[in-house]
């Protein structure tokens, strides 16, 4: 049964207040920070001040004689973990990889690499101890900048990776870890077609996820090696699984609880943290808490890739584009893994182009190891593409929105990466930007409209729910994904829609490992697809159980029931008369019919509808400072089904400033050496309420015909547009066109002045 | 070295603690009192998770010692509300939606708790820049900001009535 026809439902759609919300605005809710163990230790890292560095010898003595330390361990206490793929999450990760990540072998492969951790009674003698380690190192040259790396005489980050994708296999190590490529069709033949062909170049800078809640953990190994881990991740099942093979336990031994989680944006789908605070307790045979710094979650987690992308197009005088070619370097930090495919993917997926090919590079340097970021990769590409399509409408006098309608992927398109799409609403998102009021809004001087557009194709995979009947007729609801921007309401609507029963009366529970199956982290746009398909599958099966329970009750085949409203009826004159049974009425008499009702569902969900957006931006450049003003910000989505309208617009609004920071001002800067001038929030600046205007939001509603309610992924795709959306406004403002990202005021101020750009160092 | 004796008052409790000298508000507020509303976001002074009420004016606890709190009135999130009223801006808070992750959310609570009490009909824009010290990384400011606006119509309706 599905619930697609929006004029049925009662609550799916509606705006109820969160379940978590009045813990979360009165200060209850318990973050990753928040938790205390009796006993406890805190536990503080030392971290390479190299760049690229040999790790000759560790000397602990000192620290290990400061009174109140209790434990320290280095590398040298943990497996060394073979290169595996770990068989969880979005994008396999590298075990080895991941665990010399946490605390460095042999080498530093970037500033702010763990190199050995201390637990002491107090957070002041654990900071006192680090600076008691004595660290010997050899210093080598490193390498930042992701064409510097790719060169023939870069220095090599890891002897033994030879890049994959090409043949034959190269015998000299490279930083280059992977080339991966997409065709369709014959592009240099489209390029000869074409009237018109567009070349260009842009740079984008290596962004932070910028949550607000620094990673923190506390962890309880006992002597039997049974485990608590408190954290703050996007899946606690993935906590379970990378700790217990970094350390080497049993994954039964160790329960991992999510904590309340403060943002994480992909950020927290891997681990810095567990697996040296497990290690620690371990040895001191007390609880150890570990809480990053902000100074230490920006040199040692996150970014995204800092990347140079190539886009060449060419179209016919009428605008249809006969031939695209992007070249994608990405870089990948201290280890192989950068979005570069995603990139390569998304960011010509709105497009109907005959002929394409695209090509990625992942490539190493001496930074922190990317981590995921919001549609990983795709917002990179798509500022490059949507920038140059901008461009390209400019040259053929053609209005850029048109042009993406013209061109744009419809239900039957073949995207150049392979799939056919079916049930989507991009040229929808389209026509309902060009009938905004928005679109007709008068500028002033020096401002200017910037149009955009994205694709993120979201996930599903697998997830577990739970639905209990409780013996007053309540129910409640476990899901096992941590819930990062309103999905406990969003579970709990979907459950109530089924069962009938009032939203108040459905409790949703994220629970830890050992109280509900096996689930996916929180990633991919996909908790409301998979966690809502799998809470709705349970939900169908207690009511068949409660038909069945009326039908011992009235004696009747459970085929002459019928659920309705929250009550079970005899379908039919034939099936006898009966008063209607409620769910508390059932509920409390379920001793007398069988037992407790419940259900649990694991699944492996399919069928993900893609994002598409389509984005506007007005801006106003001030000549005299470089600085832009965002004037107005629409952004247009098909979500499928907004199950909570007001949460979906949040996730859209989100995204949107987020791709605003990137937009004009985030980035890193880096030393001569290597090391991270701005970890902080005052030289990071991420946008601030007095840098927003309000966003509007336009739903448009495709519903994915895969979903029980037609939802599809929702928070991705937002932050995919804003880039080129604002750098198309500036041009139109200023008839500037800024290729280089951040698009800060000094950037904007040269370009105006017609100075070639000023890079920062690298 | 010897631990500072200090006696001050918290959401209106006369309240002792023994703190070490370099302890910031917001870890005797965290770690020793047990009030783990107030976050710690940056430790820096920029993204106003840790903020509090100290005599009427919004300070970051991580850029006030504990020490400092000697003879003063500190309001935290926990607070705000009164008994099991909420005050105004957190119900709009959950009606507007104004929140996602929620780990923002005590330090914006308590500043615009802060700009309603100085200000009964702030314009957005007086709303934006009072609020621009903390920072939000889900939502887009969007929803809190019409949440305040909203809590503010609210009080002066039932100041009127």
């Amino acid at each position: 049964m599905t619930y697609l026809d929006k004029s049925t439902l009662r609550i799916v759609g509606t705006r109820p207040i969160r379940p978590d919300g009045v813990d979360k605005v009165t200060g209850r809710a318990n973050f990753g920070a928040d938790m205390t163990m009796p006993g406890m230790l805190w536990a503080k890292i030392k971290r390479s001040p190299h760049a690229h560095a040999r790790i000759l010898s560790i000397n602990l003595d000192k620290a290990l004689a400061l009174p109140g330390v209790k434990a320290i361990v280095t590398g040298a206490d943990f497996p060394d973990v073979p290169p595996e793929k770990a068989q969880i999450g979005a994008a396999p990760h590298n075990l080895r990889d991941l665990s010399r990540n946490c605390i460095a072998r042999g080498k530093v492969l970037y500033e702010g690499h763990a190199v050995a951790a201390v637990a002491a009674v107090s957070p002041a003698v654990a900071a006192e101890a680090l600076d008691l380690i004595e660290v010997e190192y050899e210093v080598l040259p490193h390498v930042m900048d992701v064409e510097a790396a790719m060169a023939p005489d870069a220095p090599v980050l890891h002897d033994d990776i030879f890049t994959a994708g090409i043949e034959p296999r190269p015998t000299k190590p490279s930083n280059v870890s992977k080339v991966v490529r997409f065709t369709k069709g014959d592009v240099e033949a489209g390029f000869r077609d074409a009237d018109v062909i567009i070349e260009r170049r842009y740079t984008t800078k290596p962004v932070h996820q910028g949550y607000i809640e620094p990673h923190a953990c506390l962890v309880s190994v006992a002597p039997d090696g049974q485990t608590t881990i408190w954290s703050s991740s996007q899946g606690q099942f993935m906590v379970r699984a990378y700790t217990a093979r970094m350390v080497g336990a049993d994954i039964a031994n160790i329960r991992a609880i999510p904590a309340e989680i403060g943002g994480g944006f992909g950020g927290k789908t891997i681990i810095y943290l567990e697996p040296l605070a497990y290690m620690l307790s371990k040895k001191s045979g007390r609880p150890v808490k570990i809480v990053m710094s902000r100074e230490e979650v920006f040199r040692a987690t996150g970014p995204t890739s800092g990347a140079v992308v190539e886009v060449k197009l060419g179209a016919k005088k009428d605008g249809r584009i006969t031939a695209a070619k992007t070249v994608l370097k990405y870089q990948a930090g201290a280890f192989p893994g950068s979005p570069v495919q995603q990139g390569c993917i998304c960011s010509l997926a709105p497009y109907d182009i005959p002929n394409a090919e695209t090509t990625g590079y992942d490539v190493l340097c001496n930074r922190p190891k990317v981590a995921a970021y919001r549609a990983p990769g795709a917002p990179i590409g798509s500022f490059a593409v949507e920038s140059c399509i901008d461009e390209l409408a400019r040259e053929l006098g053609i209005n850029p929105l048109e042009l993406r309608r013209l061109n744009g992927a419809r239900d039957g398109t073949k995207a150049a990466h392979g799939p056919t799409w079916n049930n989507i609403g991009y040229l929808r998102t389209i026509e309902e930007a060009m009938a905004h009021p928005h679109y007709r809004t008068p500028l002033g001087p020096n401002q200017g409209r910037g149009i955009a557009c994205g694709f993120w194709h979201n996930a599903g995979g697998e997830s577990s729910a739970a639905v209990h009947v409780n013996e007053d007729g309540t129910v409640t609801v476990t899901e096992g994904h941590p819930d990062i921007g309103g999905s406990r309401a969003s579970m709990a609507m979907m459950v109530a829609e089924v069962l009938g029963v009032p939203f108040e009366n459905v409790r949703p529970v994220v629970g830890d490992t050992t109280a509900i199956g096996f689930s996916a982290s929180t990633g991919g746009s996909r908790v409301t697809f998979a966690g809502g398909m799998a809470v709705t599958q349970a939900a169908q099966k207690v009511v068949e159980e409660l038909k069945k329970r009326a039908a011992i009750t009235w004696d009747i085949s459970p085929d002459a029931v019928e659920w309705k409203d929250g009550k079970a009826y005899p379908a039919g004159a034939n099936a006898g008369s009966f008063e209607p049974l409620d769910l508390a009425t059932i509920a409390n008499r379920s001793a007398r019919t069988g037992g407790p009702i419940s259900a649990e569902v694991q699944i492996n969900a399919q069928g993900q509808g893609p994002g598409f957006t389509t984005h506007l931006c007005d801006v106003e450049v001030d000549r005299e400072t470089g600085a832009v003003k965002i004037l107005r910000y629409t952004a247009i989505q098909d979500v499928g089904r907004a199950i909570h309208p007001s949460y979906v617009e949040g996730q859209m609004q989100g995204g949107v400033a987020q791709g605003i920071g990137w937009a004009l001002n985030e980035e890193y800067i880096y030393d001569q050496d290597g090391r991270l001038e701005n970890p902080g929030f005052l030289d990071y600046r991420v946008p601030v309420a007095s840098d927003m205007p309000m966003i509007d939001t336009v739903m448009v509603e495709v519903p994915n015909p895969r979903h029980p309610f037609g939802a599809r992924g929702v928070g991705e795709v937002p932050i995919v547009p804003p880039m080129a959306a604002v750098a198309n406004a500036i041009a139109d403002a200023t008839g500037v066109r800024l290729r280089d990202l951040p698009m800060s005021p000094p950037r904007l101020l040269a370009a105006l002045d017609g100075e070639p750009m000023r890079q920062a160092a690298e | 070295m010897a631990k500072i004796h200090v006696s001050t008052t918290i959401n209106g409790e006369p309240t002792e603690f023994l703190c070490e000298p370099q302890q910031t508000l917001l870890d005797v507020l965290r770690d020793e009192l047990g009030l783990t509303g107030s976050k710690e976001g940056c430790s820096s002074g920029d993204c106003g998770a840790c903020t509090v009420i100290c005599d009427g004016n919004i300070v970051c606890s991580c850029l006030m010692l504990g020490a400092e709190a000697d003879g003063r009135n500190i309001t935290t999130v926990e607070g705000i509300a009164e008994g099991d009223k909420l005050h105004p801006v957190q119900q709009k808070f959950l009606e507007h939606a104004a929140l996602q992750c929620g780990f923002c959310t005590p330090g914006f609570i308590v500043a615009a708790k802060a700009l309603l009490d100085h200000n009964k009909n702030p314009t957005e824009e007086e709303t934006r820049y009072w609020l621009a010290g903390n920072l939000c990384r889900c939502t887009g400011y969007d929803k809190i900001i019409r949440a305040v606006l909203d809590a503010a119509a609210e009080m002066r309706r039932e100041a009127a009535e």
